[in-house]
C-alpha cells in the first residue's frame, strides 16, 4: 500500500491504494484499488463511483478492536465492480464504535439502502436519513438493541415481545382485500412470508418478508480456520454449493496471495457449469409443473437425475460438495462427452415441446415482465437480468479463468416468465459446450496448491507499532515478506509456485503495518483492510442464479476475521414484487418459480 | 320392477361409492405411467380416506355451522344423484323424480355448499377459491341446463330414464348434430365442474392458483375425507352420467334381474375407460391462465345454443 495516512475517519484527502490481489483472475491477477474515504466524502465519491459505471456489490461492516492499527472503529467496506475489463474497488469509512452512523446513500443506489438497513440491523450502524428505516433482518421478537454481529454481543437472549405487528404497508379501497402466504408453504420450498394486496384476482401490492432462516452465517464464520470455513461456505444454499464455496476460495486465496494452477482453474470452471446444468433443468421442469403440465416435469427430473449421479461421479456428492478446495480443486472423474451430449439432446426436446405447447406457452408469455430500468435500478443480476435485457455475468466481468470463445451470454429483453425460461434454455447449452471444452484439457484427480502461508502468518504480530514490513515477523514463514516494503504492488503471484505458496504479495500484511503511525511506508499492504493489519480478498463467481461475491478478511494468525456473503438473490429479491404489480393471483407460484430466488443465500 | 328396481337403485350407490376412490386412483396411475412414474397405485385413494378417517376430527376456530354441515352434505346430494341418475338401470322406483333439472340442481347445491364453507373459514385462500367456484359455477350452470334442453327436445322430456331409454332404443338419435355438439358441451362443463384441467390442476400444491382445493384447505381429518370422497363420487357419477347419455348400450331398461349385473359391469367398464382416457389426456394439457377459463366455459355455452338450434332445425333422421 502506498502510504496512507487516511486511514482515520475523515483524515486528510483520499488516497488510492491499490492493492494487487490473488491471481485470481484469467491473466493472473486482479486489482483491487482500496480508498479510505471519511464520512462526509462517501456521497461524492459513491456517485462518482456509480456514475462511472460501477455497481455496488457488497457493502459490510467490520469491528476494528483497540489492537487494530486505526483504534478502534467500525469500519464499512464498500466494494464497487465493474466489467470488463475487470475493476474493484473498495471505499472504506471508519466509524466512531460508540455511536456509529453513516448517511445513507440509498438515493443513489437501491441495493445501497438494502445493506444498510441490513448493517443497521446486525452491527447497529445508524443510516442516517435513510427512506425506509424499517427492520430487514431482525424480526420484531428480536430483542431491541442486540446486535449479533458486535463482538461483545454474546450468546442470542431469549426472544422479547414483538414490537407489535410487522408494518405492512394496507392498501385500501373498494374491494382490496389481504392475502397473507406463508411463511410454511405447500410445497417443500424455503420460509417465506407474503402478502398481496389484492383486488379480485389483480395484485395490487407484493410485500415479501424474508429472513426467516437466518442462521448467523456470517457469524459462524468467524474464528473458524479457512479449511473449516468452506463446508460453510458450501451449505449457505445447498443448491448453490460450487457457486459460494468458489467466492469463498477465490476471497481467501486473494487474501493469501495463492496462485492457483491452471488446471484447477479449469476444474472450477467445469464444476460451475455442472451446477448450472442441474438447477436449470430442474427450474425447466418446475415451470412446467407450475402451468400445469407435468409430464414434462417427470421429464426434466429424470435428466436432473441423471446429471446429480454424474456430479457424483465427479466430486463423490451429487450436489457438487467437496470439488473446490482452497487453492485449487478435485475431480474424481470428468464427463463423458458422450453423455453430456444425450443429455443436451434430452433437454432440447423438453424445451421444444414446452415451447411448442400452445397453452404452456400463452401462460409463459407476458407474465410477470420486469422491464429493464427497474431491472438496472435495482441491481438485479443473474437470469433474472439477463431476462431483461441487462448484461451481467461475472465469467465475462470477473473472469478467473479465460473462456476464450467457448462463452456467450444470452440475454433476451422481453422480461416475462418466457424470457426467463428461454434464458436458462440457453445457458443450458452454452454450459453443455463449456463442459465439453474444459473437460477435455484435464485430467481427474486433485490439483491444488497450498495457500501461500505468507501473509497471514507475518501479520501475526502486525499490531506492533513497528513497521509491519520488517522481514522476519515472529511468526516466521518469513518468505511471505518478499515482496518487501517498498514494493507497493507485488508481482502476482502468477509465478508463485504452488507448492511454495509464497505469497509474493505481500498485501495483507500491511496492516499490521499500517498501524496508525506507520503510516507510509509501511508495508506494501495492499490487501490489506485500511490499516487493520488484516489481510484481504474478493471473490465473484457467477453462480447459476448469479454474481456471487464474497469478502474475505483473515486475522494475523490466520483465522477468519470476517467473511461477507452476497447471494445473487438479495438484489433479486426486492425485482420479484415489481414484477408482479398488475399480475394475477394465480400466477405468482410461476413468477416465483421463474426467479427462483434462494432464501437461505439471502437470510444467511 | 320394484324388487330388481331397488335391488339396481342401491347397487349403484355401492358401486358408485366404492368405485369413486378407485376411478380417482385409476387416474392418477394412467397419468403417472404416462409421465414415466411408477404411480401410487389404484387402491392408494382408498388408503388416504382409511387414514383421514382414523384421524381426529379438528374444526379451525370461528367456523360455524355450515363449515361442519358442508361435507355430510356434499356427500349426501351426491349420494341422491348416484341414486337418480340411470347409471345401471333406466327402471327404478325413482325414475319419475329423476329429472334433468334435479340433478343439476342437486349437483349445483354441493358447490354451493361448498363455497360456503370455503367462506366460512374467514381465510383468504377460502374466501378466494369460492370466489373462483362461483365465477367457473356462473358459466356452467347455464351451459348444462342448454345441454338438458337439448337433449331432452327429441325425447320430448327432461326426465333423465326416458331420455336415456329413448337413446337405447333409437341410437340414430345419439349421432345427431344436436346430441353430439351437447355432449362436446357438457364434456366441458363436466371437467370444469370437477376441477380437472385445463380449469383446474387436481395434483397442484400451490394454494394460490387453486379453485376446488382452496376451498377445503381448512379441513382435516374425517370431514377431509368426506369432502374427497364426495368430490371423487361427483366425478364418477358425471362421467356416468355422459356415458348413459351417449353410450348409453348395455344398461338395463326392463325388470329382468339378468340384465342388472351386465349394467353394473358395463357402466363400470365404461366410465374407467372414459376416466382413463381423460387423464391420458390430461398428461398432455396444461392449466390455462385462470382469464381465459371463461373464454373456455364460453365456447361450450355456445356449443350448447348451437345443440339447442339444431334439435330443432336438425332433427336427425
Amino acid at each position: 500500500m502506498r502510504p496512507d495516512p487516511t486511514s482515520r475517519p475523515g483524515s486528510g484527502p483520499d488516497r488510492p491504494r491499490t492493492g494487487h490481489s490473488g491471481h485470481t483472475s484469467c491473466d493472473g491477477h486482479t486489482t483491487r484499488t482500496m480508498i479510505d474515504t471519511g464520512i462526509a466524502e462517501l456521497p461524492r465519491r459513491v456517485r462518482e463511483m456509480l456514475a462511472d459505471g460501477h455497481r455496488l456489490a457488497l457493502a459490510a461492516a467490520h469491528h476494528d478492536g483497540a489492537d487494530a492499527p486505526g483504534g478502534p472503529a467500525i469500519r464499512v467496506v464498500y466494494l464497487f465492480v465493474k466489467g470488463p475489463p475487470d475493476s474493484r474497488v473498495e471505499l472504506h469509512v471508519r466509524l466512531d464504535p460508540d455511536t456509529p452512523a453513516l448517511p445513507s446513500l440509498a438515493h443513489l443506489s437501491f441495493p445501497a439502502g438494502r445493506f444498510e438497513r441490513e448493517m443497521r440491523d446486525l452491527h447497529g450502524i445508524v443510516p442516517l436519513n435513510h427512506p425506509l428505516p424499517r427492520r430487514l433482518v431482525r424480526h420484531p421478537h428480536w430483542p431491541r438493541g442486540w446486535y449479533p454481529m458486535r463482538p461483545d454481543a454474546g450468546p442470542p437472549p431469549p426472544f422479547a415481545e414483538p414490537e407489535g405487528p410487522f408494518p405492512f404497508l394496507t392498501v385500501e379501497g373498494d374491494g382490496v382485500y389481504e392475502i397473507p402466504v406463508g411463511p410454511v408453504h405447500a410445497g417443500l420450498i424455503e420460509p417465506g412470508h407474503f402478502r398481496f394486496s389484492v383486488v379480485g384476482e389483480t395484485i395490487l401490492k407484493l410485500k415479501a418478508r424474508l429472513w426467516f432462516v437466518h442462521k448467523g452465517i456470517e457469524k459462524l464464520f468467524e474464528r473458524r480456520d479457512v479449511a473449516r470455513g468452506l463446508p460453510l461456505a458450501e451449505r449457505i444454499s445447498g443448491d448453490t454449493a460450487v457457486g459460494h464455496a468458489l467466492a469463498y476460495c477465490l476471497a481467501v486465496e486473494e487474501a493469501t496471495a495463492t496462485a492457483v494452477p491452471e488446471p484447477a482453474r479449469r476444474a472450477r470452471a467445469l464444476l460451475l457449469e455442472l451446477e448450472r446444468l442441474h438447477n436449470h433443468v430442474a427450474d425447466l421442469g418446475a415451470l412446467c409443473n407450475d402451468v400445469g403440465h407435468g409430464i414434462l416435469n417427470a421429464q426434466a427430473q429424470r435428466v436432473r437425475e441423471q446429471l446429480l449421479r454424474l456430479n457424483q461421479e465427479v466430486t463423490g456428492h451429487r450436489l457438487l460438495r467437496g470439488g473446490v478446495v482452497p487453492g485449487g480443486a478435485a475431480v474424481r472423474a470428468l464427463p463423458d462427452p458422450a453423455r453430456m451430449r444425450a443429455i443436451g439432446d434430452d433437454i432440447r426436446d423438453i424445451v421444444a415441446l414446452a415451447l411448442g405447447h400452445s397453452t404452456v406457452r400463452d401462460r409463459f408469455a407476458g407474465a410477470a415482465r420486469l422491464d429493464g430500468r427497474a431491472a438496472r435500478d435495482l441491481g438485479c443480476l443473474g437470469y433474472v437480468a439477463r431476462a431483461s435485457g441487462v448484461r451481467v455475468d461475472a465469467r465475462q466481468a470477473h473472469p478467473f479463468l479465460d473462456y476464450g470463445d467457448a462463452l456467450t451470454v444470452p440475454v433476451h429483453t422481453s422480461g416475462d416468465v418466457l424470457a426467463r425460461f428461454l434464458i436458462r434454455a440457453e445457458e443450458i447449452d452454452v454450459s453443455l459446450a463449456l463442459v465439453e471444452t474444459l473437460a477435455a484439457g484435464l485430467t481427474s484427480g486433485v490439483t491444488r496448491a497450498e495457500l501461500a502461508p505468507g501473509p497471514a502468518s507475518r501479520s501475526a504480530h502486525g499490531l506492533g507499532p513497528g513497521p509491519a514490513s520488517a522481514p522476519g515477523p515472529a511468526s516466521g514463514a518469513g518468505r511471505d515478506d518478499l515482496p518487501g516494503r517498498p514494493g507497493p504492488l507485488l508481482k502476482p503471484g502468477s509465478d508463485a509456485d504452488p507448492g511454495s505458496g509464497l505469497g509474493p504479495t505481500g498485501r495483507l500484511p500491511g496492516p499490521g503495518a499500517g498501524v496508525g503511525p506507520g503510516g507510509p511506508d509501511v508495508g506494501p499492504g495492499v490487501g490489506a483492510g485500511s490499516g487493520t493489519g488484516i489481510a484481504s480478498g474478493v471473490g465473484i463467481v457467477e453462480g447459476w442464479r448469479g454474481t456471487i461475491t464474497t469478502r474475505v478478511e483473515l486475522a494475523p494468525d490466520r483465522t477468519l476475521a470476517r467473511v461477507k456473503v452476497v447471494d445473487p438473490s438479495f438484489f433479486n429479491w426486492p425485482a420479484l414484487p415489481i414484477a408482479l404489480a398488475d399480475t394475477i393471483v394465480p400466477d405468482f407460484p410461476l413468477t416465483n418459480k421463474s426467479f427462483n430466488l434462494s432464501y437461505a443465500g439471502n437470510d444467511l | 320392477m320394484s324388487a330388481v328396481g331397488t335391488v339396481a337403485v342401491l347397487a349403484q350407490i355401492v358401486v358408485v361409492v366404492a368405485g369413486a376412490p378407485l376411478l380417482t386412483g385409476l387416474m392418477r396411475q394412467v397419468r403417472a405411467r404416462m409421465e414415466g412414474r411408477a404411480g401410487a397405485g389404484v387402491g392408494q385413494p382408498w388408503r388416504d380416506l382409511r387414514k383421514l378417517l382414523r384421524k381426529q376430527p379438528i374444526t379451525p376456530v370461528g367456523t360455524g355451522p355450515a363449515f361442519r354441515l358442508a361435507p355430510l352434505l356434499l356427500v349426501a346430494t351426491t349420494l341422491v344423484v348416484a341414486a337418480l341418475v340411470p347409471l345401471a338401470s333406466t327402471a327404478t322406483p325413482v325414475r319419475d323424480s329423476a329429472d334433468l333439472l334435479v340433478v343439476v340442481t342437486l349437483l349445483a347445491l354441493g358447490t354451493v355448499i361448498l363455497a360456503l364453507a370455503g367462506l366460512d373459514t374467514g381465510t383468504a385462500f377460502g374466501g378466494m377459491g369460492a370466489s373462483r367456484e362461483m365465477t367457473v359455477v356462473a358459466l356452467v350452470e347455464p351451459t348444462i341446463l342448454l345441454s338438458v334442453v337439448a337433449l331432452s327436445i327429441p325425447a320430448g322430456s327432461t326426465n333423465l330414464p326416458t331420455i336415456v331409454a329413448h337413446g337405447v332404443h333409437d341410437p340414430a338419435r345419439l349421432a345427431s348434430p344436436a346430441s353430439l355438439l351437447a355432449g362436446v358441451a357438457l364434456a366441458v362443463v363436466t371437467l370444469a365442474e370437477t376441477g380437472r384441467l385445463p380449469v383446474d390442476n387436481p395434483s397442484t400444491h400451490l394454494e394460490l392458483t387453486m379453485i376446488h382445493e382452496a376451498m377445503i384447505l381448512e379441513y382435516a381429518g374425517p370431514d377431509l375425507a368426506l369432502i374427497e370422497l364426495g368430490a371423487q363420487m361427483r366425478l364418477t357419477v358425471l362421467l356416468g352420467l355422459l356415458t348413459s347419455l351417449f353410450v348409453p348400450w348395455g344398461i338395463a331398461t326392463g325388470t329382468a334381474a339378468a340384465a342388472l349385473p351386465l349394467a353394473l359391469a358395463l357402466f363400470a367398464g365404461k366410465v374407467a375407460l372414459l376416466g382413463a382416457g381423460l387423464a391420458a389426456a390430461e398428461v398432455f394439457w396444461a392449466k390455462m391462465r385462470l382469464f381465459k377459463v371463461p373464454e373456455l366455459l364460453t365456447g361450450s355455452f355456445l356449443l350448447a345454443l348451437l345443440a339447442v338450434g339444431a334439435s330443432f332445425f336438425l332433427p336427425g333422421n
